[in-house]
């Protein structure tokens, strides 16, 4: 590990000044992705400034009626809270369903938004990535794929992005706001997330120094009819081969609103909007949940090792949408038991 | 660069000088010589190095031992002497309400053995076989047993709009303790341990849900 300084910065404008004024510091939240990369050499800042301890904790309603979260609330607590289990229930499930307890207890909402990709490639330095050394190469084509993408890569870099709560929150549309050298700035978390193209190495279009402050969820009917579903190697403790997040909205046997997101399967959380486009206006029946999945996976260009994932992501999103669809006909609830989560 | 600290470890107040690179894992084993919290993975996989920081279950080796100056920590070790004696509230982190057992689970207070029930539950069921896991284990199901008693919810919990304290099945057990693995697979004691400290509790403070309005 390379030898740095540790601060915590007074409030978030300091935290700011202090990373953008030094091109190799880096803000620490929680420090589970970052504490990681320091021990295996993906990264080497020469600074961390500890945001961990800023008053950015708080879960609070805004008088517009949405929920402000706070950069640095705990994953368990939000995921606790009471507001959001009723309200956004997709987002509690989310974050239930990813890493493990002390995990949770640890990693923030700031953090988890910025986690890098567990492409295995990444995390070894003995091997080319285009992500952590540009233009070095990619090892995952012609090497290991059974995690990558099959929407939206490039010849550059074929990562998924790993976080389960960002998945939740882009179904939900969720809005970030970023605070930077010159003042504050909203982003929809929708535009936060890059595809690889040829710049893998980056994953975000935050610049150097933005902080995220809080993330902002509109009060929406649907939200309350949302569910999160991941599909993994095992049944705990697992990062996501697939998973599908959507809210549904149904009024007089007809689709009045849905949003969907899906897991596991790009370089950033994806936004099922060919699906969503399907649906909406029609009958939530299983045919037409099979159609929207179609129409959103046409576009898939799944690799060798990674080709189950498009029929995986077809039968998970029809699965939601019909437990969606049926709750909201006052029939079967969610069963978080069953298989396949 | 180094930086002193100071951490309450197991009731001690301790003030090392330390690398900023240096874990609270590290710190504690290397540099106080608090050896009851392991190293397994080094890379938060295994649950191996889990200790109490302000009463919640985290990971030692994922933790910067500078980002924890001023913090208060429970390892296996300091267990026995936490002053609820395990009524699965010494999370002082989390809001679970506040309630004096009576004693009539037969484990609620300090033991004489100077163990914590949790770890005595360990002991009657044979929750270990190794015993590598184990610190990070009887500490994992100490803080968790105190987020189930706040009424966290959990992955496999079916109602998420039912509040109070949650109900632990073996499923739910399960889930919420899987950031723990065992390498001698000593699974079906260690859940029976922590069956048994669940219903004590169960006992002591019945699951009152409520929905939230
Ligand atoms: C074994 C293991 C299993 C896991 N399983 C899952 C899983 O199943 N699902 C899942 O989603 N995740 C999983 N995770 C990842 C975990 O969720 C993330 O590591 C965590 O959310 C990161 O949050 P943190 O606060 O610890 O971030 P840190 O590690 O402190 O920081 C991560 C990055 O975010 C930046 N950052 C932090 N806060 C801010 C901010 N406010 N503004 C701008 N930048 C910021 C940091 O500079 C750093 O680059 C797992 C992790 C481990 C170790
Ligand atoms: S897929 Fe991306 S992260 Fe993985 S090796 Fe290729 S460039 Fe690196
Ligand atoms: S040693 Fe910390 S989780 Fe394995
Ligand atoms: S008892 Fe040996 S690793 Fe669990």
């Amino acid at each position: 590990m390379i030898p740095f300084d540790y601060v915590r910065p007074a409030d978030p404008a300091d935290a700011v000044a202090a990373v953008g004024g030094r091109p190799g510091a880096a803000f620490l939240a929680g420090g589970t992705n970052l504490v990681d990369h320091l021990k295996l050499g993906v990264t080497g800042p020469d600074l961390l400034v500890d945001v961990s301890g800023l008053p950015l904790d708080r879960i609070e309603e805004t008088p517009t009626g949405a929920l402000r979260i706070g950069a640095t609330v705990r994953n368990s607590d939000l995921a606790a809270h009471p507001l959001v289990r009723h309200r956004y229930p997709a987002l509690s499930r989310a974050l239930l369903a990813g890493a493990s307890g002390q995990l949770r207890n640890m990693a923030t909402t700031g953090g988890n938004l910025f986690q890098r990709t567990r492409c295995p490639y990444f995390q070894d330095t003995s091997t080319p990535c285009n992500k952590r050394v540009p233009g070095s190469g990619c090892s995952a084509l012609g090497g290991h794929t059974r995690d990558a993408a099959i929407l939206g890569a490039s010849a550059h870099c074929v990562a998924t992005h790993p976080s389960d709560m960002a998945v939740a929150l882009l179904a939900l549309d969720a809005s970030v706001v970023l605070l930077g050298p010159d003042g504050e700035r909203t982003l929809p978390l929708a535009a936060l997330h890059r595809l690889p193209g040829d710049t893998p190495h980056r994953d975000t279009v935050v610049e150097h120094g933005e902080l995220v402050t809080a993330v902002e969820l509109p009060d929406r009917a649907s939200a309350r009819h949302s569910t999160y579903r991941k599909v993994r190697d095992r049944r705990s403790y697992a990062f996501a081969l697939v998973s599908v997040a959507a809210a549904l909205d149904v009024a007089d046997g007809t689709v009045r609103d849905v949003r969907i997101a899906l897991g596991g399967v790009a370089h950033k959380p994806w936004r099922a909007e060919r699906a969503e486009a399907a649906l909406r206006g029609t009958a939530p029946t299983e045919a037409g949940f099979a159609r929207a999945a179609d129409a959103e996976l046409a576009a898939a260009r799944p690799l060798e090792g990674n080709a189950f994932k498009v029929p995986l992501a077809r039968r998970t999103l029809v699965a939601v949408l019909r437990d969606l669809a049926g709750a909201a006909d006052g029939g079967t609830r969610h069963d978080g038991r069953e298989g396949g989560r | 660069m180094d930086a002193r600290i100071t951490l309450r470890v197991d009731g001690e107040e301790r003030s090392p000088t330390v690398d900023t690179r240096t874990t609270l894992l590290d710190a504690l084993r290397d540099r106080l010589g608090v050896m009851s919290p392991k190293k397994g993975c080094d890379h938060g996989q295994c649950g191996a190095c889990t200790v109490l920081v302000g009463g919640r279950r985290v990971l030692g080796c994922l933790a910067l031992a500078v980002a924890h100056d001023g913090a208060e920590v429970v390892t296996a070790r300091g267990l026995g002497a936490l002053p609820d004696g395990g009524d699965g509230n010494s999370g002082g982190g989390l809001n679970g309400n506040s309630r004096n057992g009576d004693g009539d689970g037969e484990r609620q207070g300090p033991s004489d053995d100077g163990l914590h029930p949790v770890q005595r539950a360990f002991l009657d069921h044979d929750g270990l076989q190794c015993g590598y896991c184990t610190p990070g284990q009887v500490c994992s199901a100490v803080g968790m047993l105190a987020e189930a008693a706040a009424g966290h919810p959990s992955h496999v919990t079916d109602d998420l709009t039912r509040t109070g304290p949650a109900v632990l099945d073996d499923t739910e057990i399960r889930e919420r303790m899987s950031g723990n693995l065992c390498r001698c697979g000593a699974y079906v004691n260690i859940l029976a341990a922590v069956r048994e400290q669940a219903a004590v509790r169960e006992q002591a403070a019945p699951a009152r849900g409520e929905a939230i309005p």
